[in-house]
C-alpha cells in the first residue's frame, strides 16, 4: 500500500445504467510515478480517468486513494482530497481571465495563496505575462498550462490527465507532456490517458493498454514499447520501424 | 418621444432586476423557469405585509422619506421581503425543482414551472384577494423636468432607477472582483469543470437561487411604487422579463440588464406608433425578432 497513490479495483462504470463501457478493470498507479493509458477509439479510457475523477457512476468494484475508499464520492470532495483531475477539453474557464481562474482555484489557500500563486507563476512564466487575459483567448499550449496550473494549484497528490496533447501542435504536445513528466519529479503522481503513444510510452513508467473497456496488456512502459506485438497491434509496427 | 424614453428606461431597471435572476437560473439548471416573474408577486406583497408590521410596531417608521412616496417602514420592508422571496425561491427549489431535475428532463423542469407559476399566483390571490393594493394611497405627483418638450418624472421612479443601477454596479463588483462572484461564473460555465475544482454545486445552484429570488423581490416593490399591485403581476412580467432575458444571451448578466432596458425602452417607443392595446405585444416581437436573426441573444454564447 505504501507505494501505491491509486488503486483501481475490477471497476464497472457507464453512462447508461446497464450498459458499462469499463467492464472488470484493474489499475495500480505507483506513487510519483507516470503511468499512461493507452488503447484503440473507444476503449474506455476516458470514461476510466472520468470514473476515478467521480464523474461518472461506478456500478461495480472499488477505487482506492492513498488508502482511503473513494468510490462514489463527489468530484468536489475529491478535490480536496488531494486528487486533480483535467478534462480533455473545455478544462478551463473561458469567461474568466488566468488570475481569476487561479484565484479561484487557490480560494481555500488562505494565507497560502499569494506565495502558491507566485510558484505557479514561476512554474508556468507563460500565463504571467497574459494574467489580465481571458483564458478563452489562450492559444491551446497556453490553455493546457493553465489547467496544469489550475490542477496545480491545491498541491495534489496525484494528477490525471486526460489527452493533454490533444488538439497541440507536436512542439507545445511535447512540451505538455515533458512537463507532465517533471512533475513526478517533485513528488506528484500522474495518471495520463493519451493518444500521443510514442511519446507517452517513453515519458511514462507504467503503462496499461485497454481496449473494449477491458484490461488487455500492462507492464513497464519502456517494455511495451519495444515489444514487437504491441506495436504492431496498438502503435503501428512501421511507425516503430520509422522511429 | 423623451417622455416614452424616459419611461422605457424606468420600466427596464425593473425588469433587468428581474431578468438577472431568470438568466442565471436558466443558464445554470438548463430550463425555462416560467414561474420566476411570480417571485416578484411574492416580493411585492411580502413588503405590504412587512410595511404594515413595521408601520404599526414602530409608528415613526410610517414617515416618508423626503420626496418620496415610500416610506421608511416600505424601505425596511425591501430588504425583510428579499430574505423572504430568496428564501421561497430556495424552499421552491427543494420541493420541486430538484425534485423534477433528479428524474426528469428539461421539459418536466418547464412544466413544472408552469405549475408552480399557477400555485404561487392562486395561492397569492387567495390570500390577498384578487383585487388590486397599493404602497400608498397618496398622490405622488412628478416633477417637470422639461415644458417643451413636455417630460415628467416621479421622485419614485429616480430613486427605483437609482437604486436598480446601484444594485447592478454591487452585483458586478461582485461577479468581477471576489471568488464567490468567480465560482458562480464557472459554474454556470461549465458546471463538471466547476466541482473538479472543488465547488460544490448544489450551494451555488442554491445561492443562484437566492440571489434571484432577492433580486426578483426589489423587482416586484420597485414594480409596486409605479404600479397596481395584483396576483396578476407575475402573469404581466412574465414576458417582457423572458424577452430581456432572451434579448441579452442566456447566462449573460450584463445581457440581461441592457435586454431589460431595450424591451422596456421598445415596449414604451412602440406607444408612439401603436394603440396602447397592442404594447404587451412587442415583448413577443422582439423574442421572436431575436430569435430569428441572432438565436443566442447579444451576449449568450451557443452551449454544447
Amino acid at each position: 500500500m505504501g507505494d501505491v497513490a491509486l488503486r483501481v479495483e475490477g471497476i464497472y462504470a457507464g453512462y447508461v445504467p446497464d450498459l458499462p463501457i469499463l467492464k472488470d478493470v484493474h489499475i495500480t498507479v505507483p506513487r510519483h510515478s507516470m503511468t499512461v493509458i493507452i488503447g484503440p477509439n473507444g476503449a474506455g479510457k476516458s470514461t476510466l480517468i472520468k470514473a476515478i475523477a467521480g464523474l461518472v457512476n461506478v456500478r461495480a468494484g472499488r477505487i482506492i486513494h492513498e488508502g482511503r475508499d473513494i468510490t462514489g464520492i463527489r468530484p468536489d470532495v475529491l478535490a480536496g482530497y488531494g486528487l486533480s483531475y483535467v478534462p480533455q477539453s473545455d478544462n478551463v474557464f473561458r469567461t474568466l481571465t488566468i488570475r481569476q481562474n487561479l484565484d479561484l482555484a487557490l480560494r481555500k489557500a488562505g494565507a497560502e495563496a499569494p506565495a502558491r500563486l507566485a510558484g505557479l507563476y514561476d512554474t508556468f512564466p507563460q500565463l504571467a505575462d497574459k494574467r489580465h487575459e481571458k483564458a478563452g483567448a489562450l492559444s491551446g499550449g497556453q490553455r493546457q498550462f493553465l489547467a496544469v496550473a489550475l490542477a496545480l494549484a491545491n498541491r495534489p497528490s496525484i494528477v490525471l490527465l486526460d489527452e493533454p496533447s490533444a488538439g497541440l501542435s507536436p512542439k507545445a504536445a511535447a512540451e505538455v507532456l515533458e512537463h507532465a513528466r517533471a512533475l513526478t519529479e517533485q513528488g506528484v503522481t500522474i495518471l495520463l490517458v493519451e493518444q500521443n503513444v510514442k511519446q507517452a510510452l517513453r515519458l511514462a513508467d507504467h503503462c496499461y493498454i485497454l481496449a473494449e473497456g477491458r484490461n488487455q496488456i500492462d507492464g513497464p512502459a519502456a517494455d511495451l514499447l519495444a515489444d514487437p506485438i504491441v506495436g504492431e497491434i496498438y502503435l503501428g509496427a512501421k511507425r516503430l520501424q520509422a522511429s | 418621444m423623451i417622455q416614452n424614453l424616459i419611461d422605457g428606461i424606468l420600466v427596464g431597471s425593473t425588469l433587468s432586476l428581474g431578468a438577472i435572476g431568470l438568466t442565471m437560473v436558466m443558464h445554470l439548471l438548463r430550463f425555462a423557469n416560467f414561474s420566476h416573474a411570480e417571485l416578484l408577486s411574492i416580493g411585492a406583497y411580502s413588503a405590504i405585509v412587512f410595511d404594515a408590521i413595521f408601520s404599526t410596531m414602530l409608528p415613526f417608521l410610517a414617515a416618508k422619506i423626503g420626496p418620496l412616496s415610500m416610506t421608511w417602514a416600505l424601505a425596511l420592508s425591501v430588504v425583510a421581503s428579499m430574505a423572504i422571496t430568496a428564501m421561497s425561491a430556495l424552499l421552491i427549489d427543494r420541493l420541486v425543482f430538484r425534485r423534477v431535475r433528479e428524474k426528469g428532463s428539461e421539459l418536466s423542469m418547464v412544466f413544472a414551472s408552469f405549475g408552480v407559476a399557477m400555485i404561487i399566483r392562486n395561492a397569492v390571490g387567495l390570500i390577498f384577494g384578487l383585487g388590486t393594493h397599493h404602497y400608498t394611497k397618496d398622490i405622488v405627483f412628478a416633477v417637470v423636468l422639461s415644458r417643451d418638450p413636455m417630460i415628467l418624472i416621479k421622485p419614485d421612479q429616480v430613486f427605483t432607477l437609482a437604486a436598480a443601477l446601484a444594485i447592478m454596479i454591487v452585483l458586478h463588483l461582485v461577479l468581477s472582483r471576489t471568488t464567490i462572484g468567480y465560482a458562480l461564473r464557472a459554474v454556470a460555465e461549465n458546471p463538471a469543470l466547476a466541482q473538479v475544482n472543488g465547488i460544490r454545486l448544489s450551494h451555488m445552484i442554491a445561492l443562484v437561487w437566492l440571489v434571484g429570488g432577492g433580486l426578483a423581490a426589489v423587482a416586484g416593490v420597485f414594480y409596486g411604487l409605479s404600479n397596481q399591485i395584483s396576483p396578476m403581476i407575475g402573469r404581466d412580467l412574465v414576458l417582457p422579463i423572458f424577452a430581456a432575458t432572451i434579448v441579452g444571451g442566456i447566462g449573460s448578466i450584463y445581457g440581461a440588464v441592457l435586454g431589460g432596458f431595450i424591451v422596456g425602452i421598445a415596449a414604451n417607443i412602440a406607444l408612439l406608433v401603436l394603440p396602447s392595446g397592442f404594447s404587451p405585444s412587442v415583448p413577443f416581437i422582439i423574442i421572436l425578432a431575436v430569435l430569428l436573426i441572432r438565436p443566442n441573444g447579444l451576449f449568450g454564447e451557443a452551449r454544447t
